[in-house]
C-alpha cells in the first residue's frame, strides 16, 4: 500500500469513528429533549446522561483529528475546501459550539433548564447535516475557478437534489444509529421501561434510513455518473451493508442479541461508508484534488504516519480504559455507581 | 459595514476575536489541571479533606470552562482553514506534524478528564484517582506545547526550502521546523504564564470569598496554596520573559525595536516605559531606564541594539504594540509583588495576610493576569505583522478571497457574547447553590 492510500484510509477510518460516536452522541441529545417534550424524561434521561457524560469530549476529537490529518496529508485541501466552505463550515462551527457548551451547561450546571436542553438537542441533530456539505461538495460541480480563485456556487448547492438527499440521510441516520445504541445500552442497564421506548425509536427510524440511503445512491447517478459507476462496481459492499441492516433490525424486533444488533449497525455503516469512500477515490475533491497528485511530501508523510502509530499506542489503551469503566462496567451502566453531584 | 469589503481585514478581526475569546479558556485549561493536581496531592499527603474538596470544586468549575475551551478551540481550528486557506496550504506541508501531535495530546487529555471527573470515590486507594489526573495535566500542557510550536514557526520559520523555479516547498525537515529558534522561549512563556494566571484566578476567587465574610479555614488554605504557586510561577514567567527578549533581539529585531520604540541603533540602549509618540517619532513623557534595553536584548549594558531606522520600512510592525508589551510586563511585575507580599506576610507571621487591602489586590490579580495574557498575545501577533509566516508569506496574501467574512464576523461576535455570558452565569449559579461550607458539612466535616 502506498503512503497516499494509507493516509486516506487512516483518515477515513477516523471519519467513520466520528460518524458512529457522534451519531450516538447527537442523537442521544435529540432524544433527551424529545423525551422532555413527550413527558418520558424520567424514564430515559438517566440512561442517556450516564453514557454521554464521560465521553462527549472524546467525540469532538475524532473530527479535529480528521481535519488536521486531511490538511497534513493533503495540504491543498486546505486551500480549496477552506475557501469554498466559509459559510457551511462556519455554520458547523457554530452548531458544534452551541452543542458542546450547552451540553456542559445543562449537564453540570443548570440541570433543569429546558431551553439549554433544547439548544443542545437541536444543534447536535443538525451538526451531521451541516458537516455533510463537505461530502456533497467533494462530488464536484459546486466550485468554479475564476482567475485562479476558488469560487463557491451557493445557488447550485441549494438547488441540487443530490445535496438534499445527503442532508436527509444525515438527519435520519443520526436518529437511527443513536436509538439502536441506546436500545442496547438500556437493555444492558436492565432498564425495561427505557428499553421499550428507545426500541420503538430505533424501529421507527430504520425504514427511513434505508429509503434515504437509496435516494442518495440514485441521486449520485445524476450528479456524478463516473462516481456512480464505480459505486456499482463495488455494489457487493452495499449489498452486505443492506444485509447487516436487516439482521440488526431483526434482532431489535425480536428483542434478542442486542449487542450484536448494534455491531451489525456498525457493519451496515462501515460497508456503506467504505464502499462510498473507495468509489470516491482517487478524488478528494472532484476533479481538482486527487490523492496521487496532491499528496504531501514524502518526509512529512513518513513523519505523520510515525506519529500516528505512536499516538495509537497511547490512545488505544486509554480508550479501552474509558470503555471498561463506563461502557462495559455493568455496575456503572446500571447506575449503581453514580457520578457525584 | 464599510464602503469597500476587504476580506483580509475581516479575516484578521474575526481571527483575533476567536483567539481573544479562546485564549481565556485555553489558559484556564492548561493551568487549572496543575492546580487541581497540587491540591489533590497535598490533600492526600496531609490527609486533609479541605484540599481534596478544593480539588473537587475546582474540577467541577473546570468542566464548564473546558467545554467552552473545546468548542472555541474547534472553532479556531476550522477558522484557520476557512480564513487563511493559503497559509494552511503551506503550513500543511511544513508544520503539520505538531498540529497532528496536538490532536493526540488533546485526545489523551479528553479521555482521562472524562475518567477523572466520574471516578471520585470509585477507588479504594486515593492515589489511583490522583494518578488519573496526571495524563490530563500532561495532555493539556502538551496541547499548549504543540500549538505554541506552530506559532513559534510562524515567527521563525525554518526546516524547508522554496524551489526558486516552481515556488513549491521542498526539502522539508519536520523536526527542524518544530524546534525553531522561537520554540523554547515561546513555549516556556506560554506554559508558565498559563500556570501563573490560573493560580491567580483561583486565588482571586478565594480572596473574594474571604472579603465577603466567609470565615472557614478552607478559603485560607486555598489562598495560601494558590499564592505560593503564583509566586513561583511569576518568578518563572519573569525569567523566561527576559530570555524571550534575547530571542527577539537575535531573530526578530523589528518586533523588539517596535515594542521598545527604539529608533536609532546604539549600544547602551535605554528602555522606554510608557510615553507617547509625536508625529516625527519622538518619544515624550516616557520613563527611561538607562542601559536596560541593552541588558534585556543581549545581557550586557554595552551591547548594540538594532533600531527601527536600520530595518526595512515595510517590515516594521505597528508601533502601538509598545503599550501591549508594557502593560503585559507591568502586570507581570505587579502579580509578583502581590504574591511576594502575601508570602512575606505569611513568613513574618505578625502581619495579617487576610487584611482587606491585600485581599483586594489578590482579587484584582485574577482579571489582571488574564489581561496580561491578552496583551501578550496581541503583542506577539501584531508584532509579527506584516508577516503571517515571517520572511515568506505576508498576512494580506494568505487570507481567503471569499465574500461574507463580514457577516461571519457578526455571527461569531454574537456567539461569543452568548457563550461567555451563559458560561459565567452557569458557573456562578453552580457555586452559589452549593457553597463550600455546605459541602464540607455534607461530607461530615467540621464547620
Amino acid at each position: 500500500m502506498n503512503y497516499e492510500l494509507l493516509g486516506i484510509t487512516v483518515l477515513w477510518i477516523f471519519l467513520y469513528g466520528y460518524l458512529i460516536v457522534a451519531s450516538v452522541d447527537f442523537g442521544a441529545g435529540f432524544f433527551s429533549y424529545y423525551s422532555e417534550v413527550t413527558g418520558n424524561k424520567q424514564l430515559i434521561q438517566p440512561i442517556i446522561e450516564r453514557y454521554l457524560s464521560p465521553v462527549w469530549e472524546v467525540t469532538n476529537v475524532f473530527l479535529i483529528f480528521f481535519m488536521v490529518g486531511l490538511i497534513g496529508f493533503f495540504p491543498d485541501t486546505a486551500y480549496y475546501y477552506g475557501t469554498s466552505l466559509l459559510i457551511p463550515g462556519s455554520i458547523a462551527v457554530i452548531l458544534l459550539a452551541i452543542r458542546g457548551s450547552y451540553y456542559a451547561f445543562s449537564t453540570y450546571g443548570a440541570k433543569n433548564n429546558r431551553f439549554y436542553l433544547f439548544l443542545y438537542g437541536a444543534s447536535g441533530w443538525l451538526i451531521p447535516a451541516s458537516l455533510s456539505t463537505v461530502l456533497i461538495i467533494s462530488e464536484g460541480g459546486f466550485i468554479e475557478i475564476v482567475n485562479g480563485d476558488v469560487q463557491f456556487q451557493y445557488m447550485k448547492l441549494f438547488t441540487s437534489p443530490y445535496a438534499w438527499t445527503v442532508i436527509g440521510l444525515a438527519l435520519i441516520s443520526v436518529l437511527y444509529i443513536s436509538s439502536m445504541f441506546l436500545t442496547y445500552y438500556a437493555y444492558k442497564a436492565k432498564d425495561h421501561k427505557a428499553f421499550e421506548i428507545v426500541r420503538k425509536y430505533a424501529l421507527t427510524w430504520s425504514a427511513p434510513t434505508i429509503i434515504a440511503s437509496l435516494l442518495v445512491f440514485f441521486a449520485i447517478q445524476n450528479h456524478n455518473l463516473e462516481h456512480f459507476e464505480r459505486m456499482v462496481e463495488l455494489s457487493w459492499m452495499f449489498v452486505i451493508s443492506f444485509i447487516c441492516f436487516i439482521v440488526a433490525v431483526y434482532f431489535v424486533w425480536k428483542r434478542k442479541n442486542l449487542g450484536w444488533a448494534f455491531i451489525f449497525v456498525m457493519f451496515q455503516f462501515a460497508f456503506a461508508f467504505f464502499g462510498y469512500g473507495a468509489s470516491h477515490l482517487p478524488y478528494i475533491l472532484y476533479p481538482y484534488i486527487n490523492i496521487h497528485e496532491h499528496f504531501t511530501n514524502q518526509t512529512m508523510a513518513i513523519a505523520l504516519v510515525t506519529v500516528f502509530i505512536l499516538g495509537l499506542l497511547l490512545l488505544v489503551p486509554s480508550l479501552y480504559l474509558l470503555m471498561r469503566l463506563f461502557l462495559f462496567d455493568i455496575k456503572y451502566v446500571q447506575g449503581h455507581k453514580n457520578p457525584p453531584k | 459595514m464599510f464602503s469597500s469589503y476587504d476580506p483580509v481585514i475581516f479575516s484578521r478581526i474575526l481571527t483575533s476575536l476567536t483567539l481573544i475569546f479562546h485564549i481565556i479558556f485555553a489558559t484556564i485549561g492548561v493551568g487549572v489541571p496543575v492546580m487541581i493536581a497540587l491540591a489533590e496531592w497535598i490533600g492526600i499527603k496531609r490527609n486533609d479533606s479541605h484540599y481534596l474538596l478544593l480539588a473537587r470544586r475546582w474540577a467541577r468549575g473546570f468542566t464548564i470552562t473546558v467545554a467552552v475551551g473545546v468548542v472555541t478551540g474547534t472553532a479556531i481550528g476550522l477558522q484557520l482553514s476557512l480564513l487563511w486557506p493559503k497559509f494552511m496550504q503551506v503550513a500543511g506541508q511544513s508544520i503539520a506534524l505538531p498540529l497532528f501531535m496536538e490532536t493526540f495530546a488533546f485526545f489523551f487529555e479528553a479521555i482521562f478528564l472524562g475518567i477523572y471527573l466520574y471516578t471520585w470515590d470509585r477507588f479504594k486507594n486515593k492515589m489511583t484517582h490522583f494518578y488519573l489526573l496526571i495524563p490530563v495535566v500532561i495532555g493539556s500542557s502538551a496541547s499548549a506545547f504543540f500549538i505554541t510550536i506552530v506559532n513559534a514557526f510562524m515567527n521563525a520559520p525554518q526546516g524547508f526550502d522554496i524551489d526558486a523555479a516552481t515556488g513549491k516547498i521542498i526539502n522539508v525537515q519536520p523536526l527542524v521546523a518544530m524546534f525553531n529558534p522561537a520554540t523554547s522561549t515561546k513555549v516556556a512563556h506560554v506554559l508558565v504564564s498559563a500556570y501563573l494566571t490560573s493560580a491567580f484566578v483561583l486565588a482571586g476567587i478565594a480572596a473574594i470569598s474571604i472579603l465577603r465574610g466567609r470565615k472557614h479555614v478552607y478559603y485560607k488554605k486555598a489562598l495560601k496554596l494558590t499564592m505560593v504557586a503564583a509566586l513561583i510561577f511569576s518568578i518563572g514567567t519573569a525569567i523566561i520573559g527576559d530570555l524571550s527578549g534575547k530571542y527577539l533581539a537575535q531573530y526578530q529585531p523589528e518586533k523588539l525595536a517596535a515594542a521598545e520604540w527604539h529608533f536609532e541603533t546604539t549600544d547602551q540602549a535605554p528602555l522606554i516605559i510608557g510615553g507617547i509618540l509625536t508625529e516625527d517619532n519622538e518619544v515624550k513623557y516616557g520613563l527611561e531606564i538607562p542601559l536596560a534595553l541593552s541588558i534585556l536584548a543581549h545581557g550586557s549594558p554595552d551591547a548594540e541594539v538594532i533600531g527601527i531606522n536600520d530595518l526595512p520600512e515595510d517590515e516594521i510592525p505597528p508601533l502601538w504594540i509598545h503599550y501591549m508589551f508594557d502593560l503585559m510586563a507591568l502586570i507581570g511585575v505587579t502579580l509578583m509583588l502581590i504574591s511576594l507580599t502575601y508570602i512575606i506576610g505569611q513568613k513574618v507571621g505578625r502581619w495579617n495576610v487576610h487584611n482587606k487591602w491585600l485581599l483586594r489586590f489578590i482579587a484584582l490579580g485574577g482579571p489582571l493576569a488574564m489581561l496580561a495574557i491578552e496583551f501578550g498575545w496581541i503583542f506577539a501577533e501584531v508584532g509579527r505583522q506584516p508577516w503571517i509566516l515571517r520572511g515568506y508569506m505576508k498576512t494580506a496574501d494568505a487570507a481567503t478571497t471569499s465574500s461574507h467574512v463580514d457577516t461571519m464576523l457578526i455571527v461569531f461576535s454574537l456567539l461569543y457574547i452568548v457563550l461567555g455570558f451563559t458560561c459565567v452565569k452557569v458557573i456562578l449559579k453552580m457555586f452559589k447553590n452549593y457553597p463550600a461550607e455546605e459541602e464540607i458539612a455534607s461530607k461530615g466535616g467540621k464547620l
